[in-house]
């Protein structure tokens, strides 16, 4: 194991390295482009062997490795904000025809207006396409995630493709240390990709064709969905494999942080998280009970961890990078259709925040466990509005 | 004398469900004889998604790949570099699209291929019209043409798109025309295309749609055969930029007797067809040009 300075992009650079990826399909878009740079160097330098194919759009990156997973190769892309509103039909057709395609998602808000910076608008957008979706808080975390997203996209109990999200700038242009694992360990945690079957001439399959009403269209959905499920235990497992062989400590589907004994929590997701642990270690020092919970995998969604939070915790926060135009924060609606089933729910503040990449800093933070802890907050709130604009 | 040319090998297997006298039925019949057995499809949004029957049924006795409207040659492109990853290289991987998915909504995946030279066949069975959805206008409608979208009061103004002509300038080593009514020629265009090993090779079929150009389903061949004898749909390749015409008709035959065949193109006045005959003669002028010396005359 040696220990390299990295960017959240070339953190996913060397996992799709370390992978052994065989075919990569690449268009560029900000903050991601530096993503296929890197593997691009890669493989013009002999540091990686892989097909390399410059497609002309997102919506073609997807549909090639599609293709190229098909025929049973490992594929990655990375994309972006417009990049991935571009691909949402083709995310159906990678998780309706099984592929286990592994993508990076640079997080980016959507325009317009034109805007490069920090939010969760793109993959939120995209959660109901089928695909895992993990969320990252540190380079570190981004380039194991990528690696263990292959292990459970391509079990056989799960066959989904994953997406792994690390925030624009924040991750993708920060430099970090990050600890590399060896490639002979990264080979034992993922060896070849073996599908269940393949594109192959002595092969005649028609893959995706029609399924009328009575047909097994929605047999295949419920498959896709156990399949989600089952893609908890399969990380669980892909996690544990992986802290035995790297020496890391597996993080789990949600990550608490100083939560014992606290009266309220905050939830967040990405490197809000790493704002938020700040602010939870200042308010400590005061005395006041507070804790952080940060959600990594939003789909599937972990509704049963959901719940005990809500039985462990009167009052809960949640951080949104997102809003649903006429609905509120994304994460706050998941996690409100857990909590619901509760005899005695929490109470539950949902704040909007640092859209755009709105500057969002721990004192704000520390504002809002203000608030929690006072009881006093509405419902929903946008926080870090200018006045008068 | 006449010696068989077209391999007796069936890849299209009865059950499709296609409608009666399609040519997209033909041509496929005719493109696997000549692509072979070790050839995989990409299919994407078009009546041939349909054809092939429903899951988990095919009628296809070779692999594939159903897809979206505008990725075909996309996936086509990643699945050829999937299957030259796995050992599998020789397979000929082909995109079989109509004219809504290649001169519409997928000209822009098919641009990215061939300008990348990706080693695939791109085959687009063109029925001049959205058929599947029920005769839209699409851009390889021919002007005049009726379409529900282009009915009489709102007519197509505009021409064919010249989807060859876009190919060729795309520098590819391979553009050809095919008509399943010339059968030999057709077969003889895809082996041609299969034996290129490399690049992008384009294939562009008129195919008859009876139920969407109005004529009776037993008249698909000799649509088809009109359609080239009056050079409305000459048959041509370009290899490596240089134009060859492989099949021209002794006697050109009048262009009204292709179009009063069809029910699309009721609504030609007189002029009209004078207009159209003008149009397909300074074409053929053109093509002319393009490809001498000329070829041998049938």
């Amino acid at each position: 194991m040696s220990r390299e300075l990295l960017s959240g992009n070339q953190a996913v650079g060397e996992a799709v390295r370390l992978a052994r990826v065989e075919v990569v399909s690449a268009y560029p878009i900000t903050p991601q482009t530096t993503i296929v740079e890197h593997i691009a160097e890669a493989i013009a330098k002999r540091r990686m062997n892989a097909d390399y194919i410059t497609v002309e759009s997102e919506h073609s990156a997807m549909a090639a490795c599609i293709g190229a997973s098909l025929a049973g190769a490992r594929t990655f892309t990375a994309t972006s904000s417009h990049g991935l509103a571009l691909m949402h039909e083709m995310l159906h057709w990678a998780s309706g025809q099984r592929t286990p395609v592994v993508m990076a998602n640079v997080n980016r808000a959507l325009g317009p207006p034109w805007n490069i910076w920090v939010d969760h608008s793109d993959s939120m957008a995209q959660r109901d396409t089928g695909w895992i979706q993990i969320y990252a808080e540190s380079n570190q975390e981004v380039l194991d995630t990528v690696l263990q997203a292959y292990r459970v996209a391509e079990d056989k109990r799960v066959m989904l493709p994953a997406m792994v999200m690390e925030d624009a700038f924040v991750l993708s242009h920060t430099y970090m240390p990050v600890d590399m694992p060896e490639q002979d360990v990264i080979d034992r945690f993922l060896p070849p990709y073996t599908p269940i079957q393949k594109i192959h001439p002595e092969m005649m399959e028609l893959f995706g064709s029609f399924s009328p009403p009575d047909g097994a269209y929605m047999e295949l959905r419920k498959d896709m969905d156990d399949a989600m499920n089952a893609s908890f235990a399969v990380f669980k497992e892909a996690e544990s494999d992986y802290a035995k062989l790297t020496g890391r400590p597996p993080l789990g589907l949600m990550e608490e942080y100083r939560t014992d004994g606290a009266d309220v929590v905050m939830v967040a997701l990405g490197s809000m998280a790493a704002s938020a642990r700040d602010s939870v270690d200042e308010l400590r020092k005061e005395g006041k009970k507070v804790g952080l919970v940060r959600l990594r995998v939003f789909r599937p969604f972990p509704h049963d961890y959901v719940r005990a939070l809500g039985e462990r915790f009167g009052t809960i926060g949640i951080l949104n990078r997102v809003v649903s135009f006429g609905s509120g924060g994304p994460v706050s609606t998941e996690m409100c259709s857990s909590l619901l089933s509760l005899p005695d729910p929490p109470k539950v503040a949902s704040f909007i925040a640092g859209l755009g990449g709105r500057d969002f800093r721990p004192a704000d933070i520390s504002k809002l466990y203000g608030k929690l802890m006072d009881g006093k907050f509405k419902q929903e709130e946008w926080i870090g509005l200018k006045e008068g604009t | 004398m006449s010696k068989m040319t077209i391999p007796e090998i069936e890849l299209l297997d009865g059950g499709h469900v296609a409608c009666q006298g399609c040519g997209a039925a033909l041509s496929m019949r005719l493109f696997l004889k000549g692509a072979g057995p070790d050839t995989a499809l990409v299919i994407p949004a078009c009546c041939w998604a349909v054809i092939a029957s429903s899951m988990p049924n095919t009628c296809l006795r070779v692999p594939t790949v159903l897809s979206a409207f505008e990725a075909a040659a996309a996936v086509a492109s990643g699945l050829k570099a999937g299957l030259r990853r796995k050992g599998e290289g020789d397979v000929v991987v082909a995109a079989f699209a109509g004219d809504g998915g290649t001169a519409d909504i997928g000209i822009q995946a098919l641009s990215g291929a061939a300008e990348r030279s990706e080693d695939i066949i791109y085959v687009c069975y063109d029925n001049e019209a959205y058929m599947n959805t029920g005769i839209q206008r699409s851009g390889a409608t021919p002007e005049g043409a009726w379409t529900t979208t282009t009915p009489k009061g709102l007519e197509k103004k505009t021409p064919k798109k010249d989807m060859p002509s876009i190919m060729v300038a795309h520098r590819i080593p391979y553009v050809a025309t095919l008509n399943p009514a010339f059968a030999e020629d057709f077969v003889a265009k895809v082996k041609k295309a299969v034996s290129i090993k490399s690049g992008t090779r384009y294939l562009h079929i008129l195919a008859d749609c009876p139920t969407g150009w109005k004529h009776d389903p037993s008249q698909m061949v000799e649509v088809g055969r009109l359609a080239t004898m009056s050079r409305a749909w000459p048959l041509y390749e370009v290899e490596n930029g240089k134009y060859r015409i492989t099949w021209e008709p002794g006697r050109p035959v009048p262009v009204a007797d292709y179009v009063k065949l069809q029910g699309r193109f009721s609504n030609y006045t007189p002029a009209d067809i004078e207009s159209i005959q003008k149009s397909v003669d300074e074409r053929w002028l053109n093509l002319k040009t393009l490809a001498t010396p000329t070829a041998s005359t049938a």
